[in-house]
């Protein structure tokens, strides 16, 4: 696809991980509760009730601007941003308008040519609303019911410069955004809903279209290329590409049409009366950050030896790199090829986070490939027999009791030896081939003997001790 | 150990909108004082209704906090009083339940927002009660009846459960028929509440002095000057001479800010009410409503149907002074000016210690005498600076103006609400 022309900026909101809400001691843990449990005056807006600030979600929130780059302004405040929808209580959000809490900072990715810093427009800190549960069918049993347990749950919206130019870079931003918020130990990224996207996106000299509701990492580059294709399309037809809002439908992977009413919002934003502004540049000073992605990345390389391409995989996510550094204790490069490339595919394949894959299990596989128990082949098969057996809620097995249950163990010395000499016994035509200078012929028979030992064999040492036996044959002759 | 009293009231002004027969209360420096409370402070398990017919029934799950510090004094709570809807209001006409009568002459109007709780006191029915001054409703209704009245200075009383109407400028307070009344009441609601964010530390622990001896006492010529009754000018005047012959000296002064004092006053309370009410929309809380219709059109419906038209008239003004190419030209303008107020309060005080006029430009209105809003709006052009400026003002009887009652008001700098109170003393205690 071709890139030049795409400008894409991204709206990003996410639940930061406070243990209580941000204006309330309600939990934020609900999402195994029933609806509006985890509720008091405040977060229902009842009449007369007061937010009170967590200063907790507004240190996470300097973690981020800080981890960032941003530049934090000397004092922030919120305002009330109003506007009428079910699932808003007080008929108005709290939020941050013109004194955001941060400006100005930079998220580095790897782009299309090269890494490359994306600019950050900024950060501010709001309240989520409700949410609306719409029940019934037919346009008359149609109802809503509302769950004011999301209510008052602390987001940060963060806002970036059209800086990004594909698709697969939105994804990219996205990914290493997830990554340093997960390191900031602010952002649980596996929490349902915890993760909304609005994406402006256009194509040089075309209306900018903004996409709204995209709710997954995937989603976004979905919902990106669908709009691309759709715009190129439009302007193919000799159109107008319209200035709109559109909303991104997940199941279908398409963008519809919103109405324009939305658009027309005029919010009367003011400051909220009911809290104070907030001195917060002193209190920037004072965070500790923990080591970033790229920090890690590049600790990686120096302290384990890790390729550059392994090493951005391996610091690609918290629990990653912390899986990977407990694996390496154990053998850094094998630890990092099987975690890089063939544990993350099979994870990838069944849907399943790195949590999926037990520790111990991993690590003792690790120890049966650095002893040279089993072959590669056979490590492959025992990490999907375990994940298999995870996904099917059962104990999984510990890697040693497979290889002795299936027989895995490489074939090697006497026992490859003898099963050498028999092939060699077994099929005559084929080695006079060989002999007769034939290289494939020499294929045949290690294919035979893999098929004897079922694949437990060493392909390299077979393939040296087939030459060995063959050629002893021939200086005999 | 709980004690009950028995409250009925023969209600002839309309001072409530909720009594409770049978009351309970406790041990404490309140003990069964009876003490009623305006129907815009949250009562947990009680009618909250702002005098609104669109929070009929809303029955609040929870106490403001300055009802829970009432109770604990051992204050017997006796019902819900009577107001201009969500404080709207200078007369206590504006109520969806029919208005409050003042004690002194029923053909009048005993002031407002708060008109029920001052009615109250005035009338005998209960000992204290609670009110909230937006711009004056504390003060007006207080100056009105006959009684005394605080303003405290912002922050100085939690406002949690009070039912928002314009939160950057209202203030919970003390009626009583005294200033002692007032000051005992007073020490029971002032303190910190963590729950209000704009609220601050500094209880209230004092017992009224009447020693004024060497206080500088400002007399601003607005407060005297055009649109003031001459005659209620003449007796607050009266009244300061009555503290200058208690060792205190007037100064006469000037506060230029107060031409822009009520503009920036009804732009700030009616953007921050238009914010505040939109909550309200008829499904939440009330009546309920038609299920058939969809949210926005039965919202409408049940706002134009359950709002008085006062409130409408004060929403649509708010959400205008708000809107996107106004905001500028209304909001912020009025923030100019509120700060213009506060940097008058600074300088005057740099001068003065207190300063004094009259609470209201007149007596109380007759019944309907008022109909046309902007003429209401004008008459609060005296209490409105104090909220503006969130420094204390009190209402203190001073003398009668064609057989009615008529207030001194006393203004002090922030957080001297003991000044405030002591020179009210001193001139309650001098005119006897
Ligand atoms: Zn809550």
């Amino acid at each position: 696809m071709e890139h030049d022309d795409v400008i894409i900026g991204l709206e990003i909101h996410c639940q930061l991980n406070t243990r209580s809400k941000l204006f309330c001691g309600c939990s934020t843990d609900f999402r195994d509760d029933e609806p509006n449990t985890h509720t008091c005056p405040v977060c229902l807006g009842l009449p007369g009730s007061m937010p009170v600030l967590n200063k907790k979600v507004i240190e996470f929130a300097m973690r981020v601007a800080k981890a960032l780059n941003c530049s934090v302004l000397k004092e922030c405040d919120f305002s009330r941003k109003n506007y009428f929808y079910p699932d808003l209580n007080k008929a108005y959000q709290i939020t941050q308008y013109d004194r955001p809490l941060a400006e100005w900072g930079k998220l580095m990715i790897e782009g299309e040519d090269g890494e490359r810093d994306i600019r950050i427009t900024r950060i501010h800190v709001e309240e989520d609303p409700g949410r609306s549960v719409h029940m019934g069918t037919t346009d008359r049993g149609k109802y809503t019911l509302i769950d004011y347990n999301r209510a008052g749950v602390p987001l940060i919206e963060i806002v970036t410069e059209p800086d990004l130019k594909s698709p697969k870079e939105a994804r990219r931003f996205l990914n290493k955004l997830r990554a340093t918020l997960e390191y900031l130990n602010v952002f649980d990224s596996e929490k349902e809903g915890s993760l909304r996207v609005d994406a402006n996106i256009s194509l040089k000299g075309s209306g900018r279209v903004e996409v709204k509701n995209i709710s997954s990492y995937k989603g976004v580059e979905k919902a990106l290329t669908f709009e691309i294709t759709r715009q190129r399309n439009v302007i193919r037809r000799g159109q107008v590409v319209a200035r709109e809002t559109r909303h991104f439908v997940e199941a279908r992977g398409i963008t519809t049409s919103s109405r324009s009413k939305e658009e027309e919002n005029d919010y009367r934003y003011f400051p909220e009366p009911d809290l104070m502004p907030m001195q917060v540049s002193d209190w920037v000073e004072g965070i500790v950050l923990p080591e970033l992605p790229d920090a890690r990345r590049e600790r990686f390389m120096q302290q384990y030896g890790c390729s550059l391409e392994h090493a951005r995989t391996l610091t690609g996510g918290l629990k990653l790199a912390e899986f990977y550094e407990q694996v390496a204790k154990a053998d850094p490069d094998l630890a990092a090829t099987w975690t890089a490339d063939y544990l993350l595919g099979e994870l990838n394949y069944r849907d399943f986070s790195i949590d999926a894959m037990p520790i111990v299990h991993f690590m003792e596989l690790i120890g049966l490939l650095k002893a040279d128990t089993i072959t590669d082949k056979s490590g492959v098969e025992i990490l999907r027999i375990i994940l298999d057996q995870v996904k099917n809620g059962e104990k999984p097995e510990m890697p040693a009791s497979i290889v002795n249950r299936l027989g895995l163990a490489k074939t090697g010395g006497d026992e490859i030896t003898d099963m050498v000499r028999a092939v060699i016994a077994e099929n005559p035509q084929p080695v006079a081939d060989y002999h007769a200078g034939k290289g494939p012929a020499l294929n045949f028979l290690v294919g035979q003997v893999m098929k004897k030992c079922r694949g437990r064999a060493d392909p390299g040492h077979l393939n040296a001790l087939l030459r060995e036996e063959l050629g002893k044959m021939q200086d005999g002759a | 150990m709980a004690k009950t009293l028995t409250f009925t009231p023969d209600d002839k002004v309309h001072a409530f909108i909720t009594t409770i027969p049978e009351v309970s209360y406790e041990d404490g420096p309140l003990s069964g004082v009876t003490v009623a409370i305006k129907d815009n402070i949250s009562t947990r398990g009680i009618e909250t209704t702002c005098a609104s017919q669109i929070l009929k029934g809303y029955i609040p799950p929870y106490d403001a906090h300055v009802v829970t510090l009432l109770k604990s004094a051992g204050a017997a709570i006796v019902g819900k009083t009577n107001m201009d809807e969500f404080g709207m209001g200078t007369t206590t006409e504006n109520s969806s339940f029919g208005p409050t009568l003042n004690p002194c002459d029923p053909g009048r109007v005993p002031g407002g927002s708060s008109g029920g709780s001052a009615a109250a006191v005035a009338a005998g029915y209960c000992d204290m009660a609670l009110g909230s001054d937006t711009g004056g409703s504390i003060r007006c209704p207080a100056a009105f009846c006959g009684i005394v009245g605080l303003k405290p200075t912002y922050g100085r009383v939690s406002r949690y459960g009070l039912i928002a109407y314009a939160n950057s400028l209202e203030q919970i307070g003390p009626m009583a028929k005294d200033v002692t009344g007032v000051s005992r009441l007073f020490s029971v609601i002032a303190g910190h509440d963590k729950r209000d964010s704009t609220s601050v530390d500094r209880p209230y622990i004092h017992t009224p002095n009447p020693s004024v001896k060497g206080l500088r006492i400002g007399l601003p010529e607005e407060f005297f000057g055009k649109g003031v009754d001459p005659k209620v000018a003449d007796t607050v005047k009266k009244a300061v001479s009555v503290l200058e012959q208690a060792g205190a000296e007037a100064v006469p002064c000037s506060m230029p800010s107060m031409s822009h004092a009520l503009a920036a006053y009804y732009v700030i309370c009616t953007s921050e009410a238009s914010s505040n009410l939109a909550r309200f929309d008829g499904i939440r809380y009330g009546p309920g409503g038609d299920l058939r219709k969809s949210w926005h059109e039965e919202f409408s419906d049940r706002r134009q149907e359950r709002f008085g038209k006062e409130v409408r008239r004060r929403i649509i003004l708010g959400t205008f002074s708000l809107a996107a190419g106004y905001f500028g030209r209304y909001y912020q303008k009025a923030q100019t000016a509120r700060q213009m107020v506060r940097d008058d309060f600074a300088r005057l005080f740099g001068e003065v210690d207190m300063i004094a006029g009259p609470t209201m430009p007149s007596i109380a209105f007759k019944l309907r005498e008022k109909s046309d809003p902007l003429q209401m709006y004008l008459s609060d052009i005296l209490t409105v600076p104090a909220n503006l400026a969130g420094v204390p003002a009190i209402s203190v009887p001073c003398g009668q103006v064609e057989g009615m009652p008529v207030g001194l008001q006393l203004i002090g700098r922030h957080f001297e609400d003991e000044k405030v109170i002591d020179t009210a003393f001193a001139y309650e205690q001098g005119a006897v």
